[in-house]
């Protein structure tokens, strides 16, 4: 570690504080950066790492506090005046245009004079020499959509370091690369910081922070609750200080009745729009009468997987059997009919259509059922009817269908859809993140509703990024690192264990 | 030599009709090359067309009747741009509503001056912009095949039909040599990469508008006092989208806008020569199938049949920035 | 918290602000007219006794309400489907080929009433026809169904061109049209319907498909609002990823909106072909479908609003005819343009006015 003699850190922050509406996105942020090192930032999905990094780098304006960079108080209204004051950034979706060259992207917006020709030439003079010293190479004339995604992201860092960052700042870069790339990427980090550049990684992954930072930032909950130097603590210590000491929503629940094979998965792979496998080869069953918990950081293929089964993806080979009945040529809605209900992970997005009346999204999905009306009628009144019922079973509130969904707080438009998919009664239940935005009294409520279930001999998955969650319902965990599943616990597996397997350190 | 004489006046007509598309579809390109969807052209070509033929009837100038043109045109670019850039709504929308207003206001502001049911009176002289014989056309009139090729389709023309040549590699030289083009570029493809790089992506989709409504201004001048002598109601007769035709059918880039307009103006001046005539062994082919053509052709490259189009990413998105 | 998110009641959502947008276009529209030296005070009264004074100017009036409503409709339901036809106008068109050709099949044979089903039936097959290929690209090769509908207007109007002059021409005749039907072949006018109300139709096409075009509203309604196929189009149309989610099949339901659209659109031709000129002429259509644009977005995409909004588009057609009598330095025309502007404030710039009446409505809701 080569750290500055020169007192005055990298980076300053002194009482950030912002708030979104009623998300304290933010509170009291205060960090010491010292320049010349990588520093990890470390938290879980909603901590508050990236509206914090946007402040840094000019998107938001914080409602409180300084900021300093070497020393300086200075104000960042918005990217220009991060860019002017050393700092960049290499965001998690990357900010490049696809049918550009790398040349023409890394100059944007600093082309020099009005005229391409004669600036060229020297900018690709000063890239070859930034290419040299920092290990970065790429082909300056190749169009960036041709590239493989490592590449790309190292197109993101030359252009921050042609625009003269000393400070840069990474938002979950390994996210999207291979482990062979984000070899890569590290050793890239080290070289720019043995020359002198200090370095912001963003990360949920405690083994990249133990790889290659010097010290560690942890944040949880909109908070910054401790920062240590990454040779003086352990991955059990960082994974603690993530989750915190949390009340243990403890529920109520038997010993499993496991039944015959609801869900069978085969080898399953799944690729993305790139090609990048996001499942790979996974294979597994779930029984009537028991939960299966996936546990995993987000991104590790929960999603895809999900989706996979409910019939919104396309997998690129495997199989997969909803009771006993192979399901690949099914869209979703063939698959309800074979007793599949999903709660996915994102009501707003696919679980509801937020502009509809509640009674609507009570029947989406199953809208074409005999229930809801014969032929080709909707049956309104049973609808209504139906809506009603269920908005009593589950406290919906304001208990009223005909109110506009986009109008019910985030916990009762989570209770429309899984008060939807449930009382179906379906075979096999998929659910997505349950109590992702929801309020407490909500979760508990709904993790009551996914045991009954279980005990109504229904087969259950569950997909969670929240280890709690998984812990307290599941009857066995599954464990996704990577796309892969690497290893299988009962609930009485210890936190420690199932974080580390996680984080792909043990199996 | 019959049949050489035919080819020739029909390429002679090709570049006349050609050029009101080439400078529209240029004009479309650097509207949707920055992710802005025009459908508005043909309203700004006519817009543009009434106010250089007033202009050029009060002034007896033909010069001053362009720049009216262009100064019309640009300002139903700005309303566009209000529209679709400043208040997000929807870039097709508000295209449709400006042709209208356009062929509506043309009319109803015609009668009211003049009273000729929306006719512009006659201009003449230095109020249009006339042929201009290319030295030496006369003299090389008799030269087999080259002469009359010279003598009646490269000479002859009014000078906005060589601008529009010239236009051409000058729309490529800005759009792919210039700082303004690359940012223009990247404007239209991702606007977050432009709006990280510290640049204003309003103001720059804004600038593209305006010169969309710049080069919408030629190609209504060119209809009413090159092309013709007068405004006559609705004049543009749907070249506005024809230009998108061809603009989408050479997959937004300015060379190949080029050949396109001349295809479609070709097309154009077959369906002319052929009104009436019948071909041998074919019998009369009819001067519709002409017509529909460029429509057919982009509909079936559309199709990704020949080739894909790729639009500009970002085209027809407000750029809103993410949280 | 942006003004964006604010909820706001139905009536301002749907009531206040569509009516203060078309004020805004009646605004600039009266400018225009003051601009050019005349009253627009003056001009108004010309106008509403124009097309509200007489009984055959009433008349008038609900035959260009009875074509709007058809193209209303038709753009209201691709648009439940999010999809943007602009190609009403050209499925019209093509419409007529079938109403005609029913006509001209059977108006030798059988009285009006045993054609009509046939005339209805041809009209929406053959304006269905013309939207599928633009659907089917759209929902197969993701083709953009605003440039191909754009595309098919003109090529629709280069057929039917060649067509009439080719194939439908009367021979002798210098006009291309087909012959005049019988009255078999015609649409009744609706001269009982207004001696209800005491008024004379007069020379007036108003006829019988004003009463397809409201059962039409009514199907239309329940299509859209009470049945499964409509419940999945207005997914699709709100939330595509939540369709993909309910298992909305996407081709099959662009493809069928389309086709209900085009044929919507092509009914518009009973009213002009069948009803008024007993024949199918060149350019029958005459914008009808493009005034259906700004008769859905104003009309809010509702049956019930697609009427109100034909209505005060039939107002300003036939108004506009007889203002321009009245004052000969208005043009007709003068109808495009505020048919132009309501396009622009109703539709392209309908969030303009939303966040200052939320900030005016706010001071309201705490005071």
């Amino acid at each position: 570690m080569s750290l500055d003699p020169s007192p005055a850190p990298a980076i300053e922050l002194v009482g950030i504080d912002k708030k979104f509406g009623p998300v304290h996105a933010n509170k009291n942020i205060n960090l010491t950066i010292a320049k010349g090192s990588i520093h990890g930032i470390i938290g879980e999905n909603g901590a508050g790492k990236s509206t914090l990094m946007s402040i840094i780098y000019g998107f938001y304006q914080a409602d409180q506090g300084q900021i300093r960079i070497n020393g300086k108080p200075i104000v960042i209204r918005d990217s220009q005046a991060a860019i002017s004051n050393g700092i960049g950034m290499v965001h998690q979706h990357f900010m490049l245009v696809e049918n550009f060259t790398v040349l023409e992207n890394v100059v944007l917006g600093v082309e020099g004079g009005a005229l391409l020709g004669r600036d060229a030439a020297r900018a690709r003079g000063e890239l070859e020499r930034l290419q040299k010293d920092y290990g970065l190479e790429v082909d300056l004339d190749a169009i960036v959509e041709d590239l493989p995604v490592g590449a790309q992201q190292r197109v993101e860092i030359l252009k921050a370091l042609y625009r003269g960052a000393d400070i840069l700042i990474l938002d979950e870069p390994t996210g999207v690369l291979t482990p062979a790339e984000a070899d890569h990427l590290f050793n890239v980090l080290r070289v720019l910081r043995d020359q002198g550049k200090t370095i912001l990684l963003i990360t949920h992954k405690l083994r990249e922070i133990m790889a290659i930072t010097d010290a560690v930032s942890v944040m949880r909950r909109g908070e910054m609750v401790a920062t240590r130097a990454t040779a003086e603590t352990t991955v059990e210590e960082l994974a603690e200080l993530m989750v915190g000491r949390r009340v243990l929503l403890h529920v109520e629940k038997g010993e499993a009745k496991p039944g015959p094979v609801l869900l069978s998965v085969k080898n399953l792979t799944v690729k993305d729009g790139r090609g990048v496998k996001m499942v790979d080869n996974v294979s597994f069953d779930v029984r009537a009468g028991e939960i299966v918990g996936i546990a995993g950081v987000a991104g590790n293929g929960q999603s895809e997987l999900l989706e996979a089964i409910a019939g919104i993806r396309k997998p690129s080979s495997g199989k997969i059997l909803i009771d006993g009945q192979p399901v690949a040529e099914l869209d979703a809605a063939r698959r309800r009919e074979l007793g599949l209900a999903h709660i996915p992970e994102d009501r707003h997005h696919m679980g509801l259509v937020l502009k509809f009346e509640e009674y609507e999204n009570s029947i989406l999905g199953y809208h074409r059922d005999q229930r809801y009306g014969s032929g080709a009628f909707l049956d309104l009144e049973a609808i209504r009817k139906d809506a009603e019922d269920k908005i009593a079973k589950y406290d919906i509130r304001p208990p009223n269908p005909r109110l506009k969904t986009a109008n019910f707080s985030g916990g009762n438009q989570q209770k429309i859809v899984v008060a939807r998919e449930i009382e179906r009664d379906p075979k096999l239940l998929i659910v997505g993140q349950p109590t992702r935005g929801v309020d407490v009294g909500a979760i508990e409520f709904i993790h009551r509703r996914i045991i009954e279930t279980r005990d109504a001999g229904k087969a259950v998955l569950l997909v969670s990024v929240e280890l709690d969650e998984i812990r307290s319902l599941s009857d066995r965990i599954l464990v996704m690192f990577a796309g892969k599943i690497v290893g299988e616990k009962t609930s009485e597996a210890g936190e420690q264990t199932l974080g580390l397997m996680m984080a792909g350190i043990a199996a | 030599m019959e049949n050489f004489d035919i080819l020739v006046s029909i390429l002679g007509s090709t570049v006349r009709l050609s050029i009101p598309l080439l400078f529209t579809a240029l004009a479309g390109l650097f509207s949707e090359r920055a992710g802005i969807f025009d459908i508005g052209l043909e309203g700004k070509m006519l817009a543009a067309a009434f106010a250089s033929a007033v202009a050029a009837y009060l002034t007896g100038s033909a010069w001053l009747g362009l720049l009216a043109g262009i100064a019309i045109s640009i300002l139903f670019s700005l309303v566009h741009g209000f529209a679709s850039i400043t208040n997000r709504g929807n870039q097709i929308v508000s295209g449709v509503a400006l042709n209208f207003v356009a062929i509506g206001l043309t009319v109803v502001l015609g009668q009211a001056w003049f009273g000729q049911g929306g006719r512009t009176p006659q201009v003449s002289g230095e109020g249009r912009f006339s042929p201009i014989i290319l030295p030496g056309a006369d003299a090389m009139r008799d030269v087999p095949i080259i002469g009359p090729l010279y003598a009646n389709v490269i000479s002859g023309n009014n000078i906005l039909t060589y601008m529009a040549f010239l236009a051409v590699p000058l729309a490529w030289w800005v759009l792919f040599r210039t700082r303004f083009g690359l940012r223009l570029r990247a404007v239209g493809e991702n606007p977050g990469a432009v709006d990280t790089a510290g640049i204003s992506v309003t103001w720059m989709r804004y600038r593209a508008v305006i010169v969309a409504g710049f080069l919408c201004g030629f190609s209504g001048t060119y209809l009413a006092i090159a092309q013709s002598a007068a405004f006559i109601n609705n004049m543009s007769a749907g070249k506005g989208y024809i230009a998108l035709a061809a603009l989408i059918f050479a997959k937004w880039r300015p060379v190949p806008v080029m050949f396109a307009c001349l295809l479609f103006g070709f097309l154009d001046a077959i369906a002319n020569f052929m009104q009436g005539k019948s071909v041998p062994l074919i019998g009369e082919v009819p001067v519709q199938i002409f017509q529909a053509l460029p429509y057919i052709l982009t509909c079936v490259l559309l199709a990704g049949f020949i080739g894909v189009a790729r639009a500009p990413k970002a085209g027809g998105v407000p750029y809103v920035k993410e949280r | 918290m942006t003004t964006a998110s604010v909820p706001l009641p139905n009536w301002i959502s749907y009531g206040l602000i569509p009516l203060l947008n078309l004020l805004l276009a009646f605004f600039f529209s009266g400018l225009v007219v003051w601009w050019i030296g005349e009253s627009p005070f003056e001009a108004l009264k010309f106008l509403i006794q124009g097309s509200l004074g007489r009984g055959d100017a009433i008349g008038f009036t609900l035959f260009y309400t009875t074509s709007f409503i058809f193209t209303g409709l038709s753009v209201a339901v691709a648009f439940h489907a999010g999809l943007f036809n602009i190609g009403s106008e050209g499925q019209a068109y093509v419409g007529g080929l079938g109403a005609a050709l029913a006509a001209l099949a059977l108006d030798h044979y059988v009285p009006w009433y045993v054609t009509m089903p046939f005339a209805i039936a041809g009209a929406a097959i053959f304006g269905a026809a013309w939207a599928f290929i633009p659907a089917w690209l759209q929902a197969k090769r993701g083709s953009h169904i605003v440039i191909t509908t754009i595309m098919f207007n003109f090529i629709g109007a280069a057929l039917m061109v060649y067509l009439l002059v080719n194939v439908f021409i009367v021979p002798g005749k210098m006009a291309p049209e087909t012959r005049t039907f019988l009255e078999g072949g015609q649409l009744p006018k609706l001269d009982w319907l207004m001696a209800l109300f005491g008024l004379k139709l007069g020379p007036a096409p108003f006829n019988v498909s004003f009463l397809i075009a409201l059962v039409m509203c009514y199907l239309v309604w329940l299509l859209i609002w009470r049945t499964k196929f409509g419940y999945e189009m207005r997914t699709l149309g709100i939330s595509p990823s939540a369709a993909i989610y309910a298992g909305v099949p996407y081709a099959r339901t662009v493809i069928i909106a389309m086709l209900i659209s085009g044929g919507l659109a092509g009914m518009m031709a009973l009213n002009a072909v069948n009803g008024a000129a007993a024949r199918l002429q060149v350019e029958f259509v005459a914008g009808a479908g493009f005034v259906g644009i700004a008769v859905s977005l104003m009309g809010r995409s509702h049956p019930v609003g697609i009427i109100l909004a034909a209505l005060l588009f039939g107002i300003l057609y036939q108004g506009g005819a007889d203002l321009s009598f009245e004052m000969p330095t208005i043009t007709r025309d003068m109808i495009v343009v505020i048919q132009g502007l309501v396009i622009l404030f109703a539709g392209a710039l309908e969030y303009m006015l939303r966040p200052a009446v939320v900030r005016i409505y706010q001071q309201f809701a705490k005071g």
